[in-house]
């Protein structure tokens, strides 16, 4: 699939782009602006701009207190240092208090490459969707990231937006003209089986199935950015009208979409599923690309996922 | 004000601080649970804050825009902002004798979603600097003159986040924020000095660019005094050192830390009254 923009640029896009839209929004980082692209804010609102140092803890419990005198807080880091040293400050600073603060992890998943496992987010949506209120998106375009950031911003209540470090394959060419809380997205039409993925892990399924066609299969394809609060009438219907799910994300295996999916598919019309993440397990330095390899999140990964389960229709 | 009035005003809030103390215990006492040892230590201080005209507040309207912040950072304290909010007329004191019971908004720890007039949910310590940090930028950023007061334990400053907060608000010149350190030297295994002394304590918050003003924390002018020096403060944040007992004004709790954690038999809570009379 063609490449776009990194979705951690397009958050930095979208935040400036919103900044003169909304004059509450202030934007916080913990000295890697550059990188998660934060930075394209503050050079635009030096003024609303805040770069509270390597202390991502505090940077939470700021952030709640700035939205509790009603400024529209977005705060950003990798998503394990935000999220993994920011845990317990999210879960009283922000969720137990309501508070309207948005949150974006970047560089998540394998996919950052060499830095290895210390910069690696890979437990980020189970210990996400464990807080209470939140809303977690993970968008799986440029496009799809400037509509989610919108979206944050005129949701009330807390988000985290999940970005990852390379480019992304485009899955919206046309652009996305809304984000829909809390609404799946069937991006290729499918009888046979569907593919349920976020992030990356869409390219790789619509790839997949593209290949797959050539053997006489119909796979839909259903990008689920918003994870949570998820969209349990797009799944029932998948597991009705194709009668397999195959899920697929660049995560563990514990507390992500895959478990949210078959929680959801379990209650309602249990069809046979199949799994494609991480595993438990940590990677290790190596190029992003040979990672989704050794660590099975390729389009044939997905495929043969997709072999593997209709096996057991 | 002549000397006589001030006499008599240091009087009152010494009653107030009293009847705080009071509440406190009986509220304990009720909920047959709670931390009386670290309510009493701050008695003075939350009399000094909302009735000695520190604190810029309104009971009638609890969430005005220009109203100052207080932040009781360690949670556990709660019992004794409970009493204070309830004297100056939040809610009825009846209310009190509800602490930690099913449906009651008065957790066990601030709850901001159950008591929206909680500036912060805390309990987990730490936290409460970090956010009143944050109200205080708010406040420059927005040009309000509002001031936000965090009381911190001592046991709680041994929590990184607190460090992070100190540093960052120095940093930014936040003169609009207020710690108050309930330096009652204990915690919930032993004192300080036992688990993790951090002397010096008031060099290592000036070394960390606050404004530090050392106090007892059980003498009514002096702390009148020092939240009165700091709001003079122009380019730093403020630490008031308040040297405490944990337990303070009841005989048989102070100093002695089985009472961090317990509650009152209806005997002890009667023998504490009497000496709270």
């Amino acid at each position: 699939m063609q490449l776009g923009k990194a979705t951690r640029e397009a958050y930095g896009e979208a935040l400036a782009a919103l900044g003169a839209e909304i004059p509450e929004m202030v934007v916080l980082d913990a000295d890697l602006s550059k990188s998660t692209m934060s930075k394209k804010f503050g050079d635009k609102y030096p003024e609303r701009f805040f770069n509270m140092g390597i202390s991502e803890a505090n940077m939470v419990g700021v952030a709640s207190g700035l939205a509790a005198s009603g400024l529209l807080p977005f705060a950003s880091s990798f998503s394990t240092f935000l999220i993994c040293k920011g845990f317990d400050q999210l879960r009283m600073s922000i969720a137990y208090q309501g508070e309207n603060a948005k949150f974006c992890g970047t560089h998540a998943g394998i996919s950052i490459g060499e830095d290895g496992v210390s910069q690696q987010g890979i437990e980020d949506l189970a210990l996400a969707c464990a807080l209470n209120g939140f809303t977690v998106i993970v968008p799986a375009d440029e496009a799809e990231m400037h509509a989610a950031v919108r979206a944050a911003a005129y949701h009330k209540g807390p988000v985290y937006l999940r970005a990852g470090r390379p480019k992304s394959p485009i899955i919206y060419p046309d652009g996305k003209a809304e984000f829909v809380i809390g609404k799946g997205d069937v991006v290729r039409a499918g009888r046979d089986v569907t593919v349920i993925a976020i992030g990356l892990l869409v390219g790789a399924a619509m790839d997949a199935a593209e290949s797959l066609a050539a053997d006489g299969l119909s796979v839909r394809v259903i990008n689920m950015a918003c994870i949570k609060p998820l969209d349990e009438a797009i799944i029932i219907a998948a597991a009705q009208e194709t009668g397999a799910i195959v899920v697929a994300e660049e995560h563990i295996n514990h507390g992500g979409l895959g478990q949210a999916v078959a929680q959801v598919v379990a209650a309602h019309y249990p069809v046979p599923m199949g799994f494609v993440n991480i595993g438990d397990r940590y990677a290790e330095s190596a190029t992003p690309d040979e990672l989704m390899v050794k660590y099975g999140l390729t389009a044939a990964d997905v495929a043969k996922a997709v072999h593997a389960v209709m096996a057991r229709k | 004000m002549t000397m006589s009035q001030t006499e008599a005003s240091i009087t009152a809030l010494e009653d107030k601080a009293k009847a705080l103390r009071r509440h406190v215990v009986e509220m304990v006492t009720a909920a047959k649970s709670g931390h009386p040892g670290g309510s009493l230590s701050a008695a003075d201080i939350l009399a000094a804050l909302y009735f000695g005209g520190v604190l810029r507040h309104d009971p009638a309207n609890p969430h005005a825009a220009d109203r100052d912040r207080f932040i009781m950072s360690k949670g556990h304290a709660v019992p004794v902002l409970y009493a204070a909010l309830a004297e100056a007329g939040y809610f009825p004191i009846a209310q009190l004798l509800t602490l930690r019971k099913l449906g009651s908004p008065l957790q066990g720890h601030p709850s901001k979603a159950d008591f929206p007039i909680m500036e912060a949910s805390t309990g987990s310590l730490g936290m409460g600097l970090s956010v009143g940090m944050g109200m205080a930028l708010a406040a420059k950023i927005k040009h309000e003159d509002y001031k936000v007061y965090v009381m911190l334990g001592d046991g709680e400053a041994e929590e990184g986040q607190v460090w992070e907060a100190a540093m960052s608000a120095a940093a930014r010149k936040l003169n609009n924020l207020i710690a108050i350190l309930d330096y009652n030297k204990c915690q919930l295994d032993g004192t300080i000095a036992e688990i993790l002394n951090w002397e010096p304590v008031v060099d290592k918050w000036v070394a960390f660019g606050w404004h530090v003003i050392e106090i007892n924390g059980h003498n009514m002018a002096e702390i009148l005094q020092a939240f009165e020096e700091a709001k003079g403060v122009t380019d730093k944040p403020v630490c008031i050192v308040a040297n405490t007992i944990k337990g303070e004004g009841v005989s048989f709790m102070a100093c002695n830390n089985e009472w961090h954690g317990k509650a009152p038999t209806a005997d002890e809570c009667a023998r504490a009254l009497a000496e709270l009379a």
